[in-house]
């Protein structure tokens, strides 16, 4: 089996990140989000099991909109296709696809994969409260200096921090 | 609006250079991911803070040169409690999944079944948040302060927000390298199970 290639240095790989960003702010006049693109994909589908209930409710109708177009007709979720096509060159190039459950030597695979649903889901839950994930709020938001980005952001290293001990044995 | 195909056509251009660079730094693996909150490895912190400054000074830059107008590009409006609130659950959610929504789609096209379960979970809290919405939206709206940037909110000058900021991110970086330093490293190669 092919060896995976070592990581970038990571300040090469933010400087890379960064002037992703510009590029953006440069070229659309906004930064790069993922969320917004898991919350078109829920109301796209809400829309297509249950319009009648979609439409009914104000948080996924503002993503539906008049209906004649798809909700998954957005420059985020093209976007997000980007971002899984480019994380997939590069992970093609490095020799780093690999099946499998990454996780601490101690865990066990299910418990993990149980972790990761309830923590997607609460995840997922805060990125909506919050307008944002660390992509489109924290980083995009925080090379603007916005105030609610860098709330947001020292929100989540808090939380992370205080939290880690309880799920040590994920990790480590 | 401008031509929606050509708009579309940067999406894609500038999500693949996102998803690139990401993968690149490692940050497409969870355990990697995690090891910054128990400050192992703080490639999570330096890829961030190096993103953060490179767009800053690059933004400044090219401001100052007249290619970009600032006031053009779009700011996220502040609601200082639920951007605080939605922070703390998305950093217990982080932690405990092991990725972020961006990152997340970078684990799962790298095969990783857990980067998979974490992004079906999204979809699900995501959902979760739309149906609560109605008893939400109060809390939802709270506290908003509009397109605010901490200078602003300070009451210096933008270029002065830029330089404190570019400080800490140096002090940072020097802090992030000495507490490597103290732990022996495991290979940040990628951890593969069956």
């Amino acid at each position: 089996m092919s060896i995976p290639r070592p990581y970038w240095n990571p300040y090469a790989a933010g400087a890379g990140l960064g002037l992703v960003l510009v590029a953006a702010f440069v070229l659309v006049g906004h930064g790069i989000g993922v969320s917004g693109a898991a919350a078109s994909v829920v109301a796209a589908t809400a829309d297509a099991v249950a319009p009648a209930h979609a439409r009914a409710n104000p948080y996924l109708a503002a993503y539906v909109g008049d209906g004649t177009r798809s909700p998954l007709h957005d420059w985020l979720v093209i976007e997000v296709a980007g971002v899984l096509l480019g994380g997939l060159v590069s992970a093609t190039l490095a020799r780093r696809v690999r099946a499998g459950v990454e996780r601490g030597p101690r865990a066990a695979v299910r418990t993990r994969l149980g972790y990761a649903f309830v923590g997607g889901a609460v995840m997922g839950f805060g990125t909506r409260l919050a307008r944002g994930c660390t992509s489109g709020l924290a980083l995009s938001g925080g090379a603007l200096l916005s105030v609610g980005a860098w709330v947001f952001m020292l929100a989540i290293f808090a939380a992370g921090y205080a939290v880690a001990p309880l799920v040590r044995r994920q990790w480590t | 609006m401008t031509g929606l195909s050509e708009s579309l056509w940067l999406a894609l251009f500038l999500g693949v250079g996102f998803g690139f660079f990401l993968e690149r730094a490692g940050l497409g693996s969870s355990v990697k991911l995690a090891a910054q909150f128990y400050l192992t490895d703080l490639a999570v912190f330096k890829v961030m803070f190096t993103a953060i400054v490179t767009a800053l000074v690059g933004l400044a830059a090219l401001s100052a040169l007249g290619v970009v107008d600032l006031a053009r590009i779009e700011l996220p409006r502040t609601f200082v409690l639920p951007q605080l609130v939605g922070g703390l659950v998305f950093g217990v959610g982080f932690v405990v999944g092991g990725y972020c929504p961006g990152t997340g789609c970078v684990g799962m096209v790298s095969g990783r079944l857990d980067a998979m379960v974490v992004v079906a979970g999204m979809l699900a809290g995501s959902f979760v948040f739309a149906e609560a919405y109605p008893l939400l939206a109060t809390f939802y709206q709270a506290t908003p302060l509009g397109p605010v940037t901490l200078p602003e909110l300070v009451g210096i000058p933008g270029w002065a927000g830029t330089l404190a900021v570019v400080a800490l991110a140096g002090g940072g970086f020097a802090l992030a390298e000495r507490i490597e330093r103290r732990h022996v490293l495991p290979s940040p190669g990628c951890q593969e199970a069956p």
